[in-house]
C-alpha cells in the first residue's frame, strides 16, 4: 500500500476546495438579503436571513399566475427525477433481458441499433419529439415530460453487460428448478441486480433532475415548472428598477443541489459495488 | 427413482459440429453411471441433453417409461449439481433448497420437512439461515447436493461438481456422494474428466472420446481389459505404457528385444502393446526382460514410479520403495498381463485362453440399500 504523505493530502484539499467552494460562497451569499448582494456582490459570511430566504422561496406563491411554489416545483423535479430513474430502469432492464436471455432473429442487429441511439441525444431529436408529444396532447403532462427520455441506451447497455456477467448455470438451475423466463427475472436477476438498479437509478435521477431543455419545451403550465427552471425564472424579473432577488435565486440553486446530494450520499455504497464488482 | 434409456442420442450444433455421435446407454433403476473422458469428449453435452437443457438433435431419451425428448428441465423429474455450484446467491441456503419445491406448490409444511432432513443428512442444518456467499466452497456445494435431494428426482445429474474444491476435500465428498447415492439409491449420472474420482464412483463408467463411446464397463473390467488404446492411457494413473512391437512367429519384438510368448499370438504383425506401470517388477536371473534406461524417479511414498525408457520407447514403471535402483535395470514381462491393441485402430485384440480377470475381482453391483427410507 501506498503511505499517503502530506502533498497527497494538498492536492485532495485542493480538489475539494475547487469543489466545495463555490457551494459554499452560493449558500453564504443565499443568506443576505438583495440589496446587500446586489451592493457587496458574492459573500462568504454569514448574512442572518436564512430562515426568511428559504421560507420565501419555498412558500411564496409567484410566477405570472402567481401560484408555483418553490415546493412545488421541487415536488416536480422530484416526479421528473424519480420518474425518469424508475422508468428507465424497468425498461432498459427488460430490453437487456430480452437481449441477453432470448434468442431472436436480429437481436444483435437490435442490440446495436440500440446501442447506436446512444449517439441520438434529446438535443438532436427535439423537435420531432415535440410534434409528437403536440399531436398526442401531452404538453404539459408529467407523461410528456417522462415518458419521451425513457429510452436508455446507457442503461441498457449496462444490464446487458451485468446479465451477461450472470453464470450461465444459474439459469440451468432455475430452469430445472422449474422457474419460468417471467419467474426467472423477478426471483433471480432482480434481486441479483440490486446494486446495479442502485448505481443506474443514481444516474439516471441526477440527469432526470437537471433537465432543462425538455421541460422548458414541453411545459407551459406553470404548474408543471421543474426547480432547474424555477431559478431562471426568479432571474427574469429584472424589470424596470426592480433589483433581482439574487438572494432566492441562490437558494433555490441550493435547494436545486439538495436532493441529488443526498440520493448520492445514501446510495454510494451501493453506486460503487454496482459499478465495480458483480454480487456473485 | 427410474431406469434412463438413452438410444442412438447425438448432437449436432448449427454449422455441423457433431459434438456426440449417437451414443447409447442403458442405465438400470438406482445405477450409479460415470461419464468420463476429456474436455471436449461430449459428456456434458451428453448430461445437459439428458437433463433438457441442450436439445437432441437425433436419438431418444427414455426416464421411466417417459420419452422426455420434448419435456421441460422441470418437468422431467431430474435433479443437477453443478461444477460452480449455481446457488442463488441473493437466498439464504433455506431459500435455496426450498425454491425448487416452492415452485411447483409444495405445501410449506412438506417444505420444511424436506429441508430439514436434506439439512441433517448432509449436516449444514447450522447454515440454513447464511447466505451461499458466508459458506466455504464443501459446504456450498453440499447445498447444492442439498437443492438435488429435496427434490427427490427419479435421476440425479452431476456435472463435474467436485472439480472446484481442493484435493483433499474432493476425496472426502467423493465418498460422500457415493455413500448419499448408495442410501437414496436414485439413479445418477455423473460427469468427470478424473479417471479416479470415476473408478472410486461408478458401477459402470462410459470412457466418451470424441462424442463416442469407447467403452463401457464396471470400473475394473475398464482397467483390466481397456477396449482401446485410448482407454488405456485414459483409465489408470500412471498411464498404461503403450509400446509398439511387432507379433511374428509366436514371439514378440519390442526394437531389438524378441520374447517369447507362451500362448498363441492374437494376431500377427505390428502391434501396440499395453503394460501397467504396476504389473512391472525386477527380472530374477534367467527371466525374459527388457533392459530399462532409468531417466528419474518420482517417489510417492508407497512406491516409486520410475520412468525411463526401453530402447527409444518411454517406459514407466512401478516398483516398491525398496527396491535398489540403478541407472539401468531388467524388467521382467509379466506375460499374463500383456495387453495387445492393434496398431491401425487401437482397438483391443483379445487374446485366446485370456483369463477374464474382471469376473474374479468385481462383486456384482451393489443393491441400492435402503439404511432408512427417504421416501
Amino acid at each position: 500500500m501506498h503511505r499517503t504523505r502530506f502533498f497527497d493530502h494538498v492536492i485532495l484539499l485542493i480538489g475539494v476546495f475547487i469543489m466545495v467552494a463555490p457551494v459554499v460562497v452560493a449558500f453564504m451569499t443565499s443568506t443576505h438579503e438583495a440589496a446587500d448582494i446586489h451592493r457587496n456582490g458574492l459573500s462568504l459570511t454569514w448574512g442572518g436571513h436564512f430562515a426568511e430566504t428559504y421560507e420565501t422561496v419555498l412558500t411564496r406563491e409567484g410566477g405570472f399566475t402567481g401560484k408555483v411554489t418553490g415546493f412545488n416545483m421541487m415536488l416536480n423535479s422530484m416526479i421528473l427525477g424519480l420518474g425518469f430513474a424508475v422508468g428507465k430502469i424497468v425498461l432498459s432492464m427488460l430490453a437487456a433481458y430480452a437481449i441477453v436471455y432470448f434468442r431472436f432473429p436480429l437481436a444483435s442487429l437490435f442490440f446495436w441499433v440500440i446501442f447506436t441511439t446512444l449517439l441520438l441525444p434529446l438535443e438532436v431529436r427535439i423537435l420531432p419529439s415535440y410534434e409528437v408529444m403536440n399531436a398526442l396532447k401531452l404538453t404539459n403532462t408529467y407523461t410528456g415530460l417522462i415518458v419521451p427520455l425513457l429510452a436508455s441506451a446507457t442503461g441498457t447497455f449496462y444490464f446487458r453487460q451485468f446479465f451477461k456477467s450472470v453464470p450461465d448455470e444459474l439459469l440451468e438451475a432455475a430452469r430445472i428448478d422449474g422457474a419460468g423466463p417471467f419467474k426467472f427475472f423477478i426471483d433471480v436477476l432482480v434481486p441479483l441486480s440490486r446494486t446495479m438498479m442502485a448505481a443506474i437509478f443514481i444516474i439516471m435521477f441526477v440527469y432526470g433532475w437537471n433537465q432543462y431543455l425538455w421541460p422548458t419545451l414541453m411545459t407551459t403550465d406553470e404548474g408543471f415548472f421543474t426547480l432547474v427552471r424555477g431559478i431562471k425564472q426568479i432571474l427574469l424579473v429584472w424589470v424596470g428598477s426592480n433589483i433581482p432577488d439574487y438572494n432566492e435565486a441562490f437558494a433555490l440553486a441550493i435547494l436545486a443541489m439538495l436532493p441529488p446530494v443526498m440520493i448520492v450520499v445514501i446510495f454510494q455504497r451501493w453506486f460503487i459495488k454496482g459499478l465495480t464488482e458483480s454480487d456473485k | 427413482m427410474a431406469a434412463i434409456d438413452i438410444a442412438g442420442v447425438s448432437k449436432i450444433y448449427t454449422g455441423g459440429v457433431e459434438a456426440v455421435k449417437s451414443v447409447s446407454i442403458d442405465i438400470a433403476d438406482g445405477e450409479f453411471i460415470v461419464l468420463v473422458g476429456p474436455s471436449g469428449c461430449g459428456k456434458s453435452t451428453l448430461l445437459r441433453m439428458v437433463a433438457g437443457l441442450e436439445t437432441i438433435s437425433k436419438g431418444n431419451v427414455t426416464i421411466g417409461t417417459r420419452l422426455v425428448n420434448d419435456v421441460d428441465p422441470a418437468e422431467r423429474d431430474i435433479a443437477m449439481v453443478f461444477q460452480n455450484y449455481a446457488l442463488y446467491p441473493h437466498m439464504t441456503v433455506y431459500e435455496n433448497l426450498a425454491y425448487g419445491l416452492r415452485n411447483r406448490g409444495t405445501p410449506k409444511a412438506e417444505i420444511d420437512a424436506r429441508v430439514a432432513e436434506a439439512a441433517r443428512m448432509l449436516e449444514i442444518e447450522p447454515y440454513l439461515d447464511r447466505k451461499p456467499r458466508a459458506l466455504s466452497g464443501g459446504q456450498r456445494q453440499r447445498v447444492a447436493m442439498g437443492r438435488a435431494i429435496v427434490r427427490k428426482p427419479a435421476a440425479f445429474l452431476f456435472d463435474e461438481p467436485l472439480s472446484n474444491l481442493d484435493a483433499k476435500l474432493r476425496v472426502s465428498m467423493r465418498g460422500e456422494i457415493k455413500r448419499l447415492q448408495k442410501r437414496l439409491g436414485t439413479t445418477s449420472l455423473y460427469v468427470t474428466h478424473d479417471q479416479l474420482e470415476a473408478m472410486t464412483l461408478a458401477d459402470r463408467l462410459v470412457v466418451l472420446n470424441g462424442g463416442r463411446i469407447e467403452q463401457i464397463g464396471r470400473p475394473l473390467e475398464v482397467y483390466h481389459a481397456p477396449a482401446s488404446t485410448f482407454v488405456a492411457s485414459f483409465i489408470g494413473s500412471p498411464a498404461m505404457n503403450l509400446l509398439k512391437g511387432v507379433l511374428e512367429g509366436g514371439r514378440l519384438h519390442l526394437g531389438t528385444h524378441a520374447i517369447d510368448l507362451d500362448y498363441p499370438a492374437p494376431t500377427r504383425g505390428p502391434v501396440t502393446v499395453g503394460l501397467r506401470a504396476e504389473d512391472l517388477r525386477p527380472a530374477s536371473a534367467g527371466e525374459q526382460a527388457l533392459l530399462f534406461r532409468v531417466d528419474y524417479v518420482e517417489e510417492l511414498g508407497a512406491q516409486r514410479l520410475v520412468h525411463g525408457a526401453v530402447e527409444d520407447q518411454p517406459l514407466t514403471v512401478a516398483l516398491p520403495p525398496e527396491t535398489p535402483l540403478a541407472s539401468e535395470l531388467a524388467i521382467a514381462i509379466p506375460m499374463d498381463r500383456l495387453h495387445f491393441f492393434s496398431a491401425e485402430n487401437g482397438k483391443r485384440l483379445q487374446r485366446r485362453g485370456e483369463t477374464d480377470r474382471t469376473a474374479m475381482a468385481v462383486p456384482a453391483r451393489p443393491q441400492a440399500v435402503n439404511l432408512e427410507s427417504v421416501s
